[in-house]
Order: structure tokens, then C-alpha cells, then sequence
């Protein structure tokens, strides 16, 4: 390979542990953002359709007592590197009245999961591929969200299906009065609100999330309050509208230790008063432990293990689920260092056809370096995907299990 | 807040009394004063001497040019400034602040025009720039803000002299009024049009030359805020995108608008002296062109002053500004 070629090759980083580097010649970046540009232009007219009839976008519920159902969504990111696979064929429901946790560490497509919910992925370049989200409003109707066009979505967002951020300190604009923030909401969701009617509202919803002084903070612009009031702030704009869903985005990441439990107790209660359904979004087991009914674990775009709350504490069946509940720290532990899973997530652009886990698992069998496992069901609601509970995996956990025992003996 | 401005222009009064003194310096320090310009022909001719010549330097009071003699000359303008007399042109004939307040407004009205249009083109091109980033739209206004940035004035206003005025004969070449043609003393009406069609060309330029800029300073605030997170609040609350951009998304974007766009708006009586020049507008940048070309200290001095008063007005008016728009921001 000559100099110029060298020069001419960018890295892909993050891929050691795989030993899958990529490299990419200009030629074939230009031809990736070539193909993406296409690809990107193709979706985006798709979704700006106006007039959509909407038989379209109407469909079914597997399950009517489901608020939203995710059925193998794959929300992919067309960039210049090439595709990454953010969310790679998710499948779970969100129940009415139940709070569903969402696990996994940074970058595994948790946020991207929601974000396709509400339609507000990062566009062009993020689109949802393949699959569908269902949704089911208060009157029984079934709406497909992958298939809505952007003007239906907008009755659904904020009304329906409302949001809570991560970061209180950043996600409400600066140059606005939080009341007027508020009032916006209600104002663009009641029919028939007046601007009293609005401020009402608003002020009823700040003493719900249990803040002192209303009308001072009706009057207050966001930076005057801390970033507790903040959070409370956005919780009580998510609620003002009587959503059915609440998507929380590591709610309490962002703040002190001390407010966390506050945070959590409001949205529990709040959950209780207008019976709405949770997305709690969270890499804190502890928060998951405490809130949810049913866990979802993913990792790198795929979801490897759910189940009801107590099974997956009590219970975890996959390797990485295992390590999740190992690397929570406890009082116990004291004089051992904290468990942590060795290696990395693999590189999101060309994902390998195998197990995405094998790399970092401790049980890795031959069998893990060869297929992508299916989906094993413990329960009626617990399954995992992992070769050691099926199989040519479990057969060969069962030789090995011997080779242990015979050894003792 | 009121201590925050007093200690401001407190500050400017400074600000300026150092910046008079340097402009002094540097134009008693230039080679040839006025009196050598006017009277180099004569000297060469004969019909002046050595000693006329010095004569008539001591008359204007630049014959002394060493340290103290500079600053002896200076304190006497200062102290007359401050009486709120600036003294009289050479070159002019007239007090400055009469030449000052003649000519001053043909270059307000040219800045003043190019500056709305500057805010009008440009801005609205800049947020569509910004919401469809990367589009063919985005592309095409960022080169041609490029080019226009880019050019200098002089050039720019060549080519379109000779387009427009040469070439396609449409748009008159030079002046404020056609020297063929004579109004009645009374026709108002007739001799403001036949004046503003002979600033067409030279306002055309200067919005062209800086409509770039300020599209481009929109262009790039407004990305940066349509990437922060209240913006995604925003769209998760339903809100449709219009309002998103122009509501959530410019609010903030004008906040550095407002305080740079703010800022330039005394300048604006400083005159284009460049464009001006070349398309030979009696205004006060061609005025002070002259000036400074013949030496005309008094004059140089006169409107030097006025345009550091300008910058430094400009300044304060930015911050007064940027307390206006962003609730944030409190002077102390």
C-alpha cells in the first residue's frame, strides 16, 4: 500500500475488542454518503405526505390491554461512516397503568427507542427502517406511528404521549417564563382554553408536583430555579394534558442524590392519579428496582432480556443481565472491588452476525461465535436471547457441568 | 444598573481622550501637512518662498513640530473641544461641526437603507439556511454570502459601474444629481427621486457586502440552538415546526442579533468612505477621504472623534440590548 493510499484511509474507532477495524477509502465514504442521501431523501418524503387517508396508519393491537406495543423496531442512523443500527429489531409492550424500565448502558438505543415513539428521531439521518410502534388512544384506536404523517403526530405529542428529559438544566428554553412554557401546552392541546383557563391549569399542575411557592415560579424564568424545581417543572408540564404515556428519560441522572428519591415518589404518585403508563428510561438499577413493574434489558440495539421486575432481579438469566445485577453497588461488598464488565460494546457500524455479547460474556461457548441466539422464554412474561439455554449451548453447559462433577469426584 | 452605565461612560470619556491624542500625534507626525500641499505648486513655480511658506505654518499654527510643541497645539484643541468648538476646516472653510452636520445625513440615509435591507434579506435567509442545513438552498446562499463578503467594496462597485451603468446604461454612473439636468427650485418631489435613483447602485453594494454576514451569523446561531435540548421540549410538546423555529429557535438566536446588529446602528452615521469615493456621493466619507488626503487636522480630529463617539456609543447600546432580550442577563 502506497503513502498517498494510507493517508487516503480513516479508521472506524472503537472496534479492538471485535477485531473487525474498518477502514473506509474516500471512494467508498463518498459512495456511502452518496447511497444516504438517497436513502434519507426517499424516507423523509414518505413521512411529509400531507392528506395521508387514514386507513394507513390505523391498525390492531396484539394485546388491547397494551398502551404501546414495540413490534421488531429498527430505528438506523444513515451516516458518513456508514449505518448504524441504534435500535435493531426491539419487540416489547408497555401495559396500561404499568411502568416499564428500560435498561442498558449509554448508547444501546434506550433514548432512540423512545425518540421513534414520538416520531422526534434526529432527522435525516435517523429513520426508522423497519418494524412498527403501535399505539392505542383512550377511545380504543389503534394508531401505527411508524406510518403517521407529521401533522397527525403533533395532535399525539405533548397530549398523549408526553416527554421528561434528562437534563432539567437545559431542556427548557431560557428566554421564556415558566408559565408561559407551561400555558403553551394546555393551550395547544385543550379545545376551548383561554389564556385563564391555560394558567389555571398550569398553576394547579405545579402544586400537584408539589412545589411551594406557585405563583412565584409561575413568574420565574427557568434560570432563577434549581434543578430540582426544574425537573418538577417538567413534570408538570408532561402531565398537564393528561397524558396515557409518560416517556421518562433518566429523569433523575441530572440531579442530586437527594432530590432522586422526591423525583421518583412524585412520579409514582402522579402515575396513580391520572393512571398513566411509565417508559422509565434508566442505567440505575436501584430506580428500576424501586419503580418498575416490567424490565427491559438492551444492549447495543437489541433487547437480550426481560421480564417482570422480580424475575430479572431474583432470576437474571443472560450473562449480561448477570453482570448488570454483580456491578450494583452494595453495602455488603466493602472490602471487594466493584464488579465491572470487562471490554467494550462493540462497534455500532457493522455489527457482527453472532452473539454481540460473546466478546465481553463469561460463559462464551463456540456455539455464541457463530449465530445470533434466539429468544428463550422462562415465562410467560421472562425471556432472554442466549445460547446457554437451548440447544447445541445447552448441551454443551450440560458436558461441561459433568466434566465439573466428574472432576470432583 | 445606573452605577454599571455611569462607571461605562466614565470609561469612554477615557477611552476617548486617549484615542484624540494618538489621531494628534500621528497627524501633526505625517510628512506633508496641508500648508506643504497648497503650496508646493507655488514653491516650485517661484512664486512663493521658503519663508512665505513658514509664515503661513505659523498662521495655522503647524509650524512647531517637535514633542512639546505638539502637545501645547494639542491641549489648545482640547481645551476648545471641550467647549464644544472643534474649530475650522482647512480644506472646508467651514467649522466642522457645520461640514459634520452638511453632510452627514446623504450617508445616513445610504447606511441606514442597506442596513434594513441587510436585516431584512438577510435574516430570513439565514433561518432557512439553518433549517434545511446541507440542502441545495443552504449551499447556494452560503457561496453567494461567501462572494459577497468577500469582495472588496471598490471592486464590487467598479463591476457594477460598469454593468449597470456603461454597459446597460439602466442606473446613472456617478453623483448624487444629473449635472444636465435642471428643477425648478420647487420640485421637490422631482429632485429627491432623481437623488434616490442615483443611490441605487451605491446602496446595492453595501447590501450586498454585508447581507453575507449577517446571514451568516444567523445561519450558524441558529443551528446551535436548534440542536439544544429545549428545542427537542418543544417538539415533544406538539408544537408545530413553525412555531418550534420561529418562535422557540429565533427567540433565542436574537439574542446575539440584537446585540450585534444593535451595536452597529451609530456607525451608521460614520459614512461608507470607500463606496462613497468611488461613486462620488458628497457624503461624509468622502468628505473625510479629502480631508485626510490634504492634511486638514481640524477636520481629521473632527470627525475622528465623531466616529470613536459612535463606536463607543455603539457599544453600550449593545449591552443595554443584550440586557433587553435576554432575561439572563443582569448589568452590575
Amino acid at each position: 500500500m502506497g503513502l498517498l493510499d494510507m493517508l487516503k484511509r480513516r479508521k472506524v474507532e472503537g472496534t479492538e475488542d471485535l477485531d473487525n477495524t474498518m477502514y473506509l477509502t474516500l471512494r467508498e465514504e463518498r459512495r456511502i454518503s452518496r447511497e444516504n442521501r438517497k436513502i434519507m431523501k426517499q424516507y423523509e418524503r414518505e413521512k411529509n405526505r400531507k392528506n395521508v387517508p387514514e386507513e394507513e396508519y390505523l391498525t390492531q393491537m396484539r394485546d388491547p390491554s397494551n398502551v404501546v406495543e414495540f413490534d421488531n423496531l429498527h430505528t438506523y442512523f444513515f451516516t458518513d461512516l456508514g449505518t448504524v443500527k441504534s435500535v435493531n429489531g426491539v419487540t416489547f409492550d408497555i401495559p396500561q397503568g404499568k411502568i416499564v424500565g428500560v435498561v442498558g448502558e449509554s448508547g444501546c438505543g434506550k433514548s432512540v427507542t423512545s425518540l421513534s415513539l414520538m416520531q422526534l428521531v434526529q432527522a435525516p439521518q435517523g429513520q426508522i427502517v423497519e418494524g412498527s410502534i403501535r399505539y392505542q388512544d383512550i377511545n380504543g384506536k389503534c394508531y401505527e406511528i411508524t406510518k403517521m404523517p407529521r401533522d397527525k403526530m403533533l395532535e399525539i405529542r405533548g397530549k398523549e404521549i408526553s416527554m421528561i428529559f434528562q437534563e432539567p438544566m437545559t431542556s427548557l428554553n431560557p428566554v421564556f417564563k415558566i408559565g408561559e412554557q407551561m400555558d403553551e401546552v394546555v393551550l395547544l392541546h385543550t379545545k376551548g382554553a383561554t389564556s385563564e383557563s391555560a394558567k389555571a391549569r398550569s398553576i394547579e399542575m405545579l402544586n400537584l408536583v408539589g412545589i411551594a411557592d406557585v405563583e412565584k415560579v409561575y413568574n420565574s424564568y427557568p434560570h432563577e430555579l434549581s434543578g430540582g424545581m426544574r425537573q418538577r417543572v417538567m413534570i408538570a408540564m408532561a402531565l398537564s394534558c393528561d397524558p396515557r404515556l409518560i416517556i421518562a428519560d433518566e429523569p433523575t441522572t441530572a440531579l442530586d442524590v437527594t432530590i432522586q428519591a422526591q423525583i421518583l415518589e412524585l412520579l409514582r404518585d402522579v402515575k396513580d392519579k391520572i393512571n398513566g403508563s411509565i417508559m422509565l428510561i434508566t442505567h440505575d438499577l436501584g430506580v428500576i428496582a424501586e419503580m418498575a413493574d416490567y424490565v427491559v434489558v438492551m444492549y447495543a440495539g437489541r433487547i437480550i432480556e426481560q421480564g417482570t421486575v422480580r424475575e430479572i432481579f431474583h432470576n437474571p438469566k443472560h450473562p449480561y443481565t448477570i453482570g448488570l445485577m454483580k456491578s450494583k453497588p452494595s453495602g455488603d461488598t466493602k472490602d471487594n472491588r466493584l464488579y465491572s464488565i470487562r471490554g467494550q460494546v462493540p462497534n455500532p457500524i457493522n455489527m457482527p452476525d453472532y452473539c454481540y455479547f460473546c466478546n465481553r460474556c463469561d460463559y462464551a461457548m463456540n456455539v455464541c461465535w457463530k449465530e445470533y441466539p434466539d429468544i428463550v422464554e422462562f415465562s410467560e412474561s421472562h425471556s432472554a436471547a442466549c445460547h446457554l439455554y437451548y440447544g447445541e449451548g445447552l448441551e454443551e453447559q450440560k458436558k461441561r457441568r459433568v466434566e465439573v462433577e466428574n472432576n470432583g469426584n | 444598573m445606573w452605577k454599571y452605565f455611569l462607571r461605562r461612560i466614565a470609561l469612554s470619556l477615557l477611552i476617548l481622550l486617549g484615542v484624540s491624542a494618538l489621531i494628534y500625534l500621528l497627524s501633526m507626525l505625517m510628512p506633508a501637512d496641508y500648508i506643504d500641499n497648497q503650496t508646493a505648486a507655488a514653491l516650485q513655480s517661484g512664486a512663493m518662498t521658503m519663508e512665505d511658506v513658514q509664515r503661513l505654518k505659523e498662521l495655522y499654527g503647524l509650524a512647531d513640530k517637535s514633542f512639546t510643541g505638539i502637545i501645547k497645539s494639542y491641549m489648545a484643541w482640547l481645551t476648545s473641544t471641550m467647549k464644544g468648538d472643534l474649530g475650522y476646516s482647512f480644506l472646508y472653510g467651514k467649522p466642522v461641526t457645520a461640514v459634520l452636520s452638511d453632510y452627514i445625513w446623504i450617508s445616513f440615509a445610504i447606511a441606514f437603507i442597506s442596513y434594513l435591507l441587510q436585516i431584512i434579506i438577510g435574516i430570513p435567509m439565514g433561518i432557512k439556511a439553518s433549517v434545511n442545513q446541507y440542502s441545495a438552498y443552504d449551499y447556494t446562499v452560503s457561496v453567494f454570502a461567501m462572494m459577497g463578503t468577500a469582495l472588496p467594496s471598490f471592486f464590487l462597485s467598479a463591476l457594477f459601474m460598469n454593468v449597470f451603468a456603461i454597459r446597460l446604461g439602466i442606473l446613472p454612473l456617478q453623483g448624487l444629481t444629473t449635472a444636465t439636468k435642471i428643477f425648478a427650485k420647487d420640485a421637490h418631489l422631482q429632485i429627491f427621486f432623481d437623488k434616490a435613483w442615483h443611490l441605487v447602485m451605491p446602496i446595492s453594494v453595501l447590501t450586498l457586502l454585508s447581507v453575507g454576514g449577517t446571514m451568516r451569523f444567523t445561519r450558524t446561531n441558529m443551528l446551535e440552538v436548534l440542536g439544544s435540548d429545549y428545542i427537542r421540549t418543544a417538539r415533544a410538546k406538539g408544537l408545530s415546526e413553525p412555531v418550534v423555529v420561529y418562535k422557540h429557535a429565533f427567540r433565542n438566536t436574537m439574542i446575539p442579533l440584537v446585540t450585534s446588529l444593535s451595536g452597529m446602528l451609530p456607525g451608521l452615521f460614520g459614512g461608507a468612505m470607500i463606496t462613497e469615493t468611488v461613486f462620488a456621493i458628497p457624503g461624509i466619507g468622502y468628505m473625510a477621504l479629502r480631508a485626510t488626503q490634504q492634511g486638514d487636522i481640524p477636520f481629521i480630529m473632527g470627525y475622528n472623534m465623531f466616529l470613536s463617539i459612535l463606536t463607543v456609543a455603539g457599544m453600550l447600546i449593545s449591552d443595554i440590548m443584550y440586557m433587553v432580550v435576554d432575561p439572563r442577563v443582569k448589568l452590575s
